[in-house]
């Protein structure tokens, strides 16, 4: 079963691979258009800026190939970002994927230190296949400025200064706000579970 | 709720790790690699790696022994040492590197954060400060040095430490590590007065460092000046203090720790 990571020219594009690889799976890193197409599963990562990140989406032309995927498509950090509606960053509003309903803003951590960087909590909200064998309190490793409000597509939230999602799902298309490649046998865990999921 | 971290920090020259106390006498204390896991499989929050001579020789730190730190390494990583420009932090984070933090060239030239934040983003910009306490007047100054890597190198730049620290954050900087000096590797604990100056003029994460001696260090800088994160070198490396124990004892007295 092939597992494609797409290439967006973001620069974490490695550790995902590492990642995966010590899972026994063989990723390949890629931004050609067919080896996306005749993917089994797909992962979009990212780190930066929001609008870079599209940019790079829009000019390599892979917007379309990501919008109407039929596999498990899996967005990591920026990348679980980019699959919501709309996207905040700098005070700009940009359009992201559009495959998750909803708006990415700054996130409010009220007098806590900003960005949120760190080990932080999850709480799953729902019993699903890409969340076994994590527990309400597991640590994963988060660092981001922004974050999507919980909604019904929220499979796990976290809290800090305000309650965020930290697992979205919706349909194929499944995004964590932390970095499952950093997030130690937690985030393996949940990597495994993408690797393992049937739609 | 957001952990406190507990961060090895391993100063790596001509590819080893290596400790010297108040930034000279470096003696050898093991593989990067090697001593990477062991901390890894004892629970380290996350890794530092301070390419100590990069910025005295001018030369940068190896991509190479990032890729393979990553490829094995399930925690954060930050690399640092003679990051000059975006190519340089660039091609570090393509290795896997989490995050760069940057200390002399940026006083060399600030511009240089603002340039890493518009290309790769705050949240993976780190800025290290050191800092030396000097008495003026009667009165404690905390100056910032640079080059602190080879002390026939050290420089004074000029600049106090809080003024420094919010031009930074002004420039867009996510994180701080501040290290002081005098503390350095003497093992009596962290600059608590310091520190707790630094966190009240600081919305970023803030990371303390030098000092660490004791389990009780490490207490006393989370509860009394709040700060993120506690960095430490010898009391990791020499087995003075094993991270399970640590992270157990501060979870006990409550403070929050990921074990």
């Amino acid at each position: 079963m092939s597992l494609v990571i797409i290439d967006t020219g973001c620069a974490n594009l490695s550790s995902v691979k590492f990642a995966f690889e010590r899972l026994g799976a063989k990723p390949e890193i890629s931004d050609d258009f067919g080896v996306i197409r005749g993917a089994a599963r797909l992962v979009l990562p990212g780190v930066g800026a929001a609008p870079y990140a599209m940019n790079n989406i829009k000019e390599k032309n892979l917007l379309e190939i990501i919008r109407t995927a039929r596999q498990p498509l899996m967005g990591i950090c920026l990348g679980m970002q980019l699959l919501f509606d709309t996207l905040e960053e700098g005070g700009e509003v940009i359009d992201g994927l559009g495959l998750i309903p909803g708006h990415v803003g700054t996130l409010d951590t009220k007098d806590l230190p900003s960005p949120h960087m760190g080990w932080n909590q999850l709480h799953p909200l729902a019993d699903t296949s890409l969340l076994a064998g994590i527990e309400t309190g597991d640590y994963a490793y988060f660092v981001h400025s922004y974050g999507a409000p919980l909604s019904q597509y929220t499979l796990a939230a976290c809290n800090y200064g305000s309650p965020f999602t930290a697992v979205a799902r919706k349909d194929n298309v499944m995004g964590c706000q932390f970095h499952p490649e950093r997030s130690s046998k937690v985030g393996a865990q949940i990597l495994k579970n993408f690797l393992e999921l049937e739609l | 709720m957001l952990a406190k971290r507990i961060i090895p920090c391993l100063d790596v020259r001509d590819g080893r790790v290596v400790k010297g106390v108040q930034f000279r006498n470096h003696e050898d204390v093991g593989d990067i690699l090697e001593l990477a896991m062991r901390y890894r499989d004892e629970g380290a929050d996350e890794l530092v790696f301070y390419d100590i001579t990069a910025s005295v020789d001018d030369r940068t730190v190896s991509p190479e022994w990032i890729s393979l730190i990553s490829s094995e390494i399930d925690i954060p990583f930050c690399v640092a040492g003679g990051i000059d420009s975006v190519e340089a932090a660039g091609a570090r984070l393509s290795a896997g590197a989490d995050k760069i933090s940057v200390n002399s060239p940026a006083l060399a030239r600030p511009e240089l954060i603002d340039e890493l934040v518009a290309a790769f983003g705050t949240q993976c910009i780190v800025v290290g400060i050191d800092s030396f306490e000097d008495a003026q007047n009667g009165k404690s100054v905390y100056r910032v040095k640079s080059h602190t890597g080879d002390p026939d190198k050290m420089r004074e730049t000029g600049r106090e430490m809080i003024p420094w620290a919010k031009e930074v954050i002004e420039r867009g900087c996510g994180e701080i590590v501040l290290n002081c000096m005098n503390q350095d590797g003497v093992r009596q604990g962290y600059d608590i007065p310091q520190l707790a100056a630094l966190r009240e003029n600081c919305p970023v994460p803030l990371i303390a460092s030098g000092g660490a001696g004791a389990v009780s260090h490490f207490k006393d800088v989370f509860e009394q000046a709040n700060v993120d994160g506690a960095l430490a070198a010898s009391v990791f490396h020499k087995s003075i203090i094993a991270i399970p124990d640590l992270k157990q004892s501060l979870k006990d007295s409550g403070i929050e720790i990921r074990l």
